[in-house]
């Protein structure tokens, strides 16, 4: 057979792509079985409790709100998640840099920016409302995180993945709320208890309220929902017509944080 | 020749010191590698341990990073054990709960290696024995 170069190259190219494509091939087919190995059949229900297709979403109430009520909330949401309480830097400093927040008492002029009209009632305005991530439906956090370390997941939580996040603080700046913390320090030392349930985070990561993702992939409600007492908050699925924030919404007249930056909160209040 | 003395004396000493690793190390053969410790009460307190089906030893670096990404990023958070039941892919709450021994269990290894993994920055170590 005549054999030039021409030819050569040919089959030789051809045989490339063979050898790739094989190659490729057996090892998704590998991963893939390894991974079935090591996960388990995809879509397995080890917690039955937990709900599935939800969209989750929370109603504050600040009618019922007070000082100790919120106080109670947030102590169980800082020892859940070994929230650091670094100290403030002098008496009377009431922010921080350093400070961690997922979940906190904040004035109604600072909440509500937008929304101050004359002659309120002052127990509207001199009260404080608790504030937390609004895990937003149209997340600005997400779409500038270069890294996609925070991300939302199918049930709308907007949640970080600690391990990937590089602390560029992209999303600190592209969230119109404030709700996210950078570690300028270790968070380690400034937890008071450290609960071995939850990790803590490194010096360097941004972090944030995650809704206690982790006890809604088990059927529980938040920690902060199971801490309250007279139904300051409601938690619930708001693709269920039925569910108890629905009923809640549908009864009341609420209100949103900064609805004008069209992030679409997804934590509502009753004033 | 000029020097002779001088450079072969020279190249014998040279020859020597480069050597003297490998002289020095004839018969001692190289440190055992530190196999992971097995003995904590939990484990013994198991007739039959049961544990993932993966040689871990060489692969838990993989598993470990499939399970962490399965878990934060997919919400999957339980994984079959040997004997078919769903495990919580937990490093600190559910590997820890039996190898509660972490310095002979993962630091003897990693020391002898010399990698350094970040996981306890974050998870929380058990509490030391004893």
């Amino acid at each position: 057979m005549k054999s030039d170069r021409r030819h050569f190259l040919k089959a030789a190219g051809v045989a490339t792509i063979g050898v790739a494509a094989g190659a490729t091939a057996a090892e998704a087919n590998l991963l893939d079985s390894a991974k079935e190995l090591l996960l388990g059949p995809k879509g397995a229900a080890p917690y039955p409790e937990a709900k599935k297709n939800a969209r989750w979403a929370m109603v504050v109430d600040t009618r019922k709100l007070t000082a100790e009520s919120m106080e109670k909330m947030i102590h169980a949401c800082n020892h859940a998640h070994n929230i650091p309480l670094h100290p403030l830097r002098k008496k009377g400093d009431k922010y921080n840099k350093d400070e961690i927040k997922w979940i906190w008492e904040e004035e109604f002029e600072n909440a509500f920016p937008g929304q101050m009209n004359e002659h309120l009632p002052p127990k509207v305005t001199q009260n404080e409302v608790l504030v937390l991530c609004n895990q937003c439906e149209n997340p600005a956090c997400v779409r500038v995180c270069p890294t996609k370390a925070t991300f939302q997941r199918d049930d709308g939580i907007v949640i970080m993945d600690f391990h990937r996040c590089i602390g560029c603080r992209f999303c600190m700046a592209a969230c119109p709320y404030g709700s996210r913390s950078f570690n300028f320090k270790d968070p380690r030392i400034a937890s008071l208890e450290i609960n071995p349930e939850f990790p803590t985070r490194m010096k360097g990561v941004v972090e944030k309220c995650n809704f206690c993702a982790e006890q809604l992939d088990k059927g529980l409600q938040p920690h902060c929902v199971e801490a309250c007492e007279n139904g300051e908050l409601v938690f619930g699925d708001m693709n269920d017509p039925e569910s108890e924030i629905r009923k809640v919404l549908r009864n009341n007249y609420t209100i949103r944080r900064k609805p004008e930056v069209g992030t679409q909160p997804q934590v509502y209040y009753i004033v | 020749m000029y020097d002779s003395g001088k450079i072969i004396t020279g190249l014998v000493i040279f020859v020597a010191l480069f050597a003297s690793p490998f002289i020095l190390n004839v018969g001692g053969g190289a440190p055992a590698v530190p196999q992971p410790s097995l003995d904590t009460p939990a484990i013994k307190s198991m007739g039959n341990p049961v544990c993932v089906r993966e040689n871990m030893q060489s692969n838990h670096m993989q598993v470990l990073d499939l399970w962490r990404d399965s878990v934060v990023r997919d919400s999957n958070h339980t994984a079959p054990g040997i004997d078919g039941q769903l495990y919580e892919m937990s490093l600190s709450n559910t590997c820890m709960e039996c190898h509660s021994n972490k310095a002979e269990f993962c630091d003897r290894c990693h020391t002898y290696a010399a990698v350094d993994p970040f996981c306890w920055d974050c998870h929380i170590e058990p509490p030391k024995e004893g």
